[in-house]
């Protein structure tokens, strides 16, 4: 889609100066909350129908806790999720449950992620089941619909229908990762949040699951929110790219910007510390290596959250916290050095 | 990086045709099925594949850390220096391990031991090996947490394990591992549950050290990128054998088997736009219980032939170093031959 498209488009999800903080108590009887864990502190951003919105980052970065907090399985701090004009962090249950069939997420393992007591039919079925036992499905469906339509979903994500009654451990990953998909598929969403889908698979059956999600893209319109650790990855399936740094946003531009022209110091950074598979280049590369670790999200910060590893540091940056600002029509940085 | 690979003289360590076996109960599981590669003093030896190929239980052969039962060496020979390991009495084997070859895990949460001190464990390691007293040892370890770039080594050498970063602790491991002055260092996977920031760090260490202490290097990883870094040589295992074995420069430029092939091409490239499909390898890895005499790849092989489907092909080679286990590269006398 050309860019006067996508400029057009209303936004279907937006996020505004999202938080999520988790306290940390202490006392035995009479807990008292000595501090909290920051682990998204406030981050903003719009996702337009049928894009998909790369988000890259270390652990501990805050990527998962975003996407929990949109779906609301943690209760946000403060800040607004709006998805189809309807605040999800005020909305009522009923209307929490409406929203979530337009909203559904893949998760990294797929060992952890699939009940191993249930058959894949159960499983798949299971959103179906629980919408039509509170009536809230659009239109109803008798067992036998339910039924064609697990067989429907498994055909589609490359299943063998044969394979209904079967149960988890007699799949491999990479099959584990197709039920995942075909349960967020089956209430017919509109956005997949998916947290590291190919993270925990080996290299020849990533590239398997990630020509999966592109094709269902293509053909049922659907938005991604897709996070990796893998920058490649990330460019490869994303139209637009988030980098997190410590819970904030440092970054945020179309997919081939961060690699053709990388602003943020720390986006540079990550660039360069990703290997390339061709050893000539490989050995002819400059690293940026940082040092240090990712320090503690558990202090508030008073200025940049990259300040402690940063190579182009100012004395500014210790005591304000950088703001996002546009540097050109796609493209976002939160850096001092492009005030 | 070219090192002084080849003096003439006998490798530092020769792998022939090792075997390592484990019953279950459904049946044999091959793990490794008569692998041989050489490694040279000062050399860097990749060895990629994916969960399942048979790298881990390598190098654990080759520290003899197979539990038995259900796992065994079952055939094959392990010769460093000249020495057979898979012949030396548990005595013998204890200078090796750690001495001589030393080997770090790809987990530093749960190979230290977290009730203890590091100064108390790696305190441990070198008495064990060298004639020294505590508080040399001591000393010791703190040089090498020093060498390995743990900023307050005098301070932080008797903190425990939680108290380190995931970096850290594996910039831990990798300073116990060198304290001996191992010949031979076996790192599995080192940074596979660590950042790509952090994993740039210990790489670059894991080189520099290399370098500097001349040590052999053998590096499991499944990361393409990981190797074409750092390694001199690749060996790729599919399903416990060795199917291609080349020069990195010559795997990446001129890959022949078709996993090697697929395996390189389904990486998605930072440094290269791709629109559209991703080429893939279909199909799923092999179920490696009972595993027939065939090629184990011919399931999922685009160039597949008739012969692949009931036997093993022979080990050919293309170039110079570079040897392929596939039948597109046999002569029609071995087809034949059947």
């Amino acid at each position: 889609m050309s860019d006067s498209d996508m400029n057009l488009k209303q936004p279907i999800l937006e996020v505004k100066d999202l938080k999520q903080h988790f306290p940390i108590e202490s006392g035995l009887l009479l807990k008292k909350q000595v501090g909290a864990v920051r682990a998204v502190d406030g981050i903003s951003f719009d996702l337009l129908p049928g894009e998909t919105l790369g988000i890259v980052g270390e652990s501990g970065c805050g990527k998962s806790t975003t996407v929990r907090a949109i779906s609301q399985l943690y209760t946000p701090t403060s800040g607004s999720v709006i998805l189809n004009g309807l605040d999800l962090i005020n909305a009522s249950k009923k209307e929490t449950l409406e929203a979530r069939k337009d909203m559904q997420m893949i998760f990294q393992d797929p060992y952890a992620s699939l009940d191993p007591r249930m058959t894949v039919r159960t499983i798949i079925a299971e959103p179906l089941e629980i919408y039509k036992r509170r009536g809230m499905l659009d239109t109803q469906m008798s067992r036998n619909d339910i039924e064609n339509r697990v067989e429907e979903l498994m055909e589609r994500v490359g299943l063998n229908r044969a394979f209904k009654n079967r149960y988890p451990h007699e799949f491999s990953g990479g099959q584990r990762q197709r039920i995942g998909i075909a349960r967020a598929l089956a209430l017919n969403p509109k956005i997949i949040l998916a947290d590291e889908p190919v993270s925990a698979l080996d290299v020849s059956i990533q590239s398997q699951i990630l020509n999966l999600l592109h094709e269902l893209q293509q053909e049922l319109g659907l938005t991604y929110i897709f996070i990796a650790h893998d920058l490649a990855v990330i460019e490869y399936i994303s139209t637009r790219v988030a980098v997190m740094y410590l819970g904030k946003i440092m970054e945020l531009s179309r997919a081939a910007d961060p690699y053709k022209n990388p602003l943020h110091p720390y986006t540079k950074a990550l660039l360069s510390a990703a290997p390339i598979p061709d050893p000539v280049i490989e050995r002819k590369r400059q690293r940026i290596i940082l040092t240090g670790d990712v320090p503690s999200p558990n202090v508030e910060r008073h200025g940049c959250y990259f300040y402690d590893r940063c190579p182009s540091r100012m004395a500014k940056c210790k005591e304000n916290i950088p703001q996002m600002k546009r540097v050109d029509e796609h493209h976002e940085v939160a850096c001092f050095l492009y005030e | 990086m070219k090192k002084n690979t080849n003096k003439g003289s006998a490798p530092l360590l020769d792998v022939r045709n090792l075997q390592t076996y484990f019953k279950t109960d459904e049946g044999i599981v091959k793990a490794v099925d008569g692998i041989s590669f050489t490694l040279g003093e000062g050399e860097t030896l990749g060895i990629v594949g994916e969960s399942g190929s048979g790298k881990s239980v390598t190098n654990l052969s080759i520290m003899r850390l197979i539990q038995s039962p259900p796992g065994k060496i079952v055939g094959g020979q392990i010769l460093f220096e000249g020495k057979d390991i898979l012949t030396l009495s548990e005595k013998e084997l204890r200078h090796v391990r750690g001495n001589e070859i030393s080997m770090i895990f790809q987990d530093p949460m749960t190979s230290l031991n977290p009730f203890l001190r590091i100064s108390t464990q790696m305190i441990e390691t070198i008495l064990l090996h060298q004639k020294m007293t505590k508080k040399e040892a001591l000393k010791k370890s703190i040089d090498m947490l020093k060498l390995v770039g743990i900023p307050a080594a005098e301070e932080r050498v008797h903190n425990y394990p939680h108290q380190f970063s995931g970096g850290m602790r594996q910039r831990v491991m990798i300073g116990m591992a060198l304290s001996c002055e191992a010949k031979v260092l076996i790192a599995d996977e080192p940074t596979t549950a660590l950042d790509v920031t952090i994993q740039a760090q210990i790489l670059e260490l894991i080189n520099e050290l290399a370098k500097k202490l001349n040590t052999a290097v053998i590096l499991i990883t499944h990361d393409l990128g990981v190797v074409a870094g750092m390694c001199d040589t690749v060996c790729v295992m599919y399903a416990g054998k060795i199917v291609e074995k080349a020069k990195t420069e010559d795997l990446y430029a001129s890959p022949s088997h078709p996993y090697t092939f697929g395996l390189i091409q389904s990486v998605p490239r930072l440094d290269k736009a791709q629109d559209g499909k991703l080429y893939s390898i279909e199909g799923q890895p092999p179920n490696v219980i009972d595993l027939p005499e065939c090629c184990p790849f011919h399931p999922r092989c685009n160039k597949k032939m008739d012969i692949c489907t009931y036997k093993y092909p022979p080990v050919k080679k293309v170039g110079e170093n570079h040897e392929v286990a596939c039948w597109l590269y046999a002569d029609e006398k071995e087809k034949s031959s059947t």
